[in-house]
């Protein structure tokens, strides 16, 4: 069931549209915010409050990329892996994070701690590479960098 | 760094080493000047000088942006509400320049917008931005509520009459919510496929109401062309095209960056004279001029002017005017597997020269990296080059995903032929 405040959040998006099932992904979002991710209970919640069916929300839930559908860490490492990050050097990055972390791309640690996912270009290309741990942005990365800014998160 | 005004309309108000001006200062500067004029003008007058002024959309497909706002039905009889939407979603690869505007200037974005939607009479404005974009987010927001707050957003602005809610959207990812019908059908909290055109946006989009839809750098642009004339704007520009640009290099230069610069600025000027040129060592092999989807260009290339027309007659693009280079060291085939990596991922699988084909490209692309490809596997990129091509998708998606492989195919044989094994591995063996 959704809790007061996440029925608040839906509402005041809700209150933006014409129709009440286009703030479907912000829901989401709101849903994700407070859980970390958005379960099959979730995506019905959603459905409930947007008068849509469950197998609707998850359709469009699966489509994007940032609707965590399976549990994620404390924090979600998203590294780039485009086309400017690559020639700078994603794969020692991603070689970095494995060793660092012990998990594979789409893994979380046993900790719980973190999550690492690849991601499409963050457009800070000037300085890559780059990559976020949760809403913060990382760049100019090297191996001693990756350490120093993990070390950052606990 | 204070920019001159007139020479960098675009950057004038920003210092990446402070924060951004608030409405008090951005007023001081002399912003809003350009709504103040506007709300007094017939929004008929507004978009008749942007589509005079030249400027063209900076998004990547350079369509004239007053034009494409003429579109929009008008008077008492269009359909309403009437949408405009900024496209604020970069995620264009190897693309960095609307970061600068959102980051360092939010409130020149949300004049320009403003400007925009009276244009073409609209009563709702989205911002559509990236999930990424969290320090643009942050700023954006407390500048519109500057902007409620002194009077510029909501009912009866300053007292014309005329009233707009602006109100930012941010996107839960993928690359194809750049594509503008497939931006809107995010918006109305659907699956991002792209939409059949016609109808156009301009007449049935967002809630099959009319809708502009422009980039962040586009909307920059018009508040300095509706303060500063039209003339002054065309002037600015070195070749046929008006204006400035936020120009841009990544990869293996010496200083990766950002500069705003006069359209039509020497592909040479900006690789070599702002980034500094290749790192030590290291020898200058392409660039794709504008972002991921835009083709090779090499050596014979670098004295064109970066403006729509010369890069166009050079088979390619301008797109988003932010170069990615190539280095002679660097991996071309690598390079083209990963972008076309990107591409496939991307794809929203509505139609099959998209979803198949570049799924298809990309084990023909792993295949030859790995040592195991063939002669004829470069003949087969080149067809599925041609049936991913202009004409045969809804979108724009896999025309551009074929660009840098077709190019690399045609500048870069060699590299793809050498990792070929002389003999097919099975006889080989």
């Amino acid at each position: 069931m959704l809790s007061p405040e996440e029925r608040a959040e839906i509402e005041a998006e809700i209150h933006h549209y014409p129709r009440k099932e286009a703030a479907c992904i912000e829901a989401m979002k709101v849903v994700q915010k407070h859980r970390g991710w958005v379960s099959d209970e979730g995506i019905r919640d959603v459905a409930e409050i947007m008068g849509m069916t469950p197998a609707e929300v998850d359709g469009i839930a699966t489509f994007y990329n940032l609707i965590f559908r399976k549990p994620v860490g404390k924090h979600v490492v998203m590294a780039c892996d485009s086309v400017s990050c690559w020639v700078m050097g994603y794969e020692n990055v991603r070689e970095c994070l494995r060793k660092k972390l012990g998990v594979e791309m789409g893994q979380t640690t046993p900790d719980g701690k973190f999550t690492v996912l690849p991601i499409a270009c963050l457009g800070d290309c000037d300085h890559a590479p780059a990559m976020m741990v949760g809403e913060d942005l990382h760049h100019d990365l090297t191996a001693e960098k990756i350490d120093e800014v993990l070390k950052r998160y606990s | 760094m204070s920019a001159d005004p007139l020479k960098k309309p675009l950057t004038r108000n920003i210092d990446p080493t402070r924060e951004p001006f608030d409405l008090k200062q951005y007023e001081a500067a002399g912003g809003y000047q350009a709504v103040a004029k506007v709300l007094k003008m017939d929004p008929k007058e507004v978009t008749e000088t942007v589509k005079n002024s030249g400027l063209r959309g900076r998004g990547g497909a350079g369509f004239n942006t007053g034009l494409k706002w003429s579109f929009v039905p008008m008077g008492p009889d269009a359909p309403r509400p009437k949408y405009l939407i900024c496209n604020a979603d970069e995620m264009e690869p190897g693309t960095m320049k609307d970061r600068v505007l959102l980051e360092g200037d939010p409130h020149s974005l949300i004049e320009g917008m403003i400007c925009a939607a009276y244009a073409i009479q609209a009563e709702k404005a989205f911002i559509f931005l990236r999930w990424g974009y969290t320090l643009s987010e942050k700023r954006l927001r407390k500048a519109l509520a500057e902007a409620y707050e002194g009077g510029w957003l909501g009912k009866n602005i300053k007292g014309s009459g005329y009233s707009l809610d602006l109100i930012p959207h941010i996107s839960a990812g993928r690359y194809i919510c750049g594509e503008e019908t497939a931006l809107i059908n995010a918006l109305e909290g659907k699956r991002a496929n792209p939409r059949t055109k016609p109808p156009f946006p301009q007449v049935s989009g967002l809630f099959g109401k009319p809708t502009i839809v422009n980039n962040v750098e586009t909307f920059c642009n018009i508040p300095p062309i509706l303060t500063n004339g039209v003339e002054w704007y065309k002037s600015l520009g070195l070749t046929e095209d008006a204006g400035t640009k936020l120009y841009g290099a990544s990869g293996k230069v010496k200083r990766p960056g950002v500069w705003e610069l006069p359209m039509g600025t020497p592909i040479r000027e900006i690789l070599e004279g702002h980034a500094g040129g290749m790192r030590e060592g290291l020898r200058f092999k392409g660039l794709l001029p504008g972002g991921a989807s835009t083709d090779f260009l090499v050596e014979e290339h670098l004295d064109l002017p970066m403006d729509y027309a010369s890069i166009q007659k050079a088979g390619s693009r301008l797109g988003t005017g932010t170069m990615i280079v190539l280095d002679d060291q660097t991996c071309v085939v690598g390079m083209v597997l990963n972008l076309t990596q990107f591409f496939a991922q991307e794809s929203c699988g509505w139609c099959t020269p998209c979803r198949d084909g570049l799924a298809h490209a990309v084990k023909l692309l792993q295949a030859i990296k790995r040592g195991e490809g063939r002669m004829e596997d470069l003949n087969k990129l080149d067809q599925l080059c041609r049936f991913m091509g202009p004409g045969n998708t809804f979108c724009a998606l896999a025309p551009g995903a074929a660009e840098p492989i077709q190019s690399a195919l045609k500048y870069f044989r060699a590299d793809f032929e050498r990792l070929i094994p002389k003999q097919p591995m099975a006889q080989a063996v």
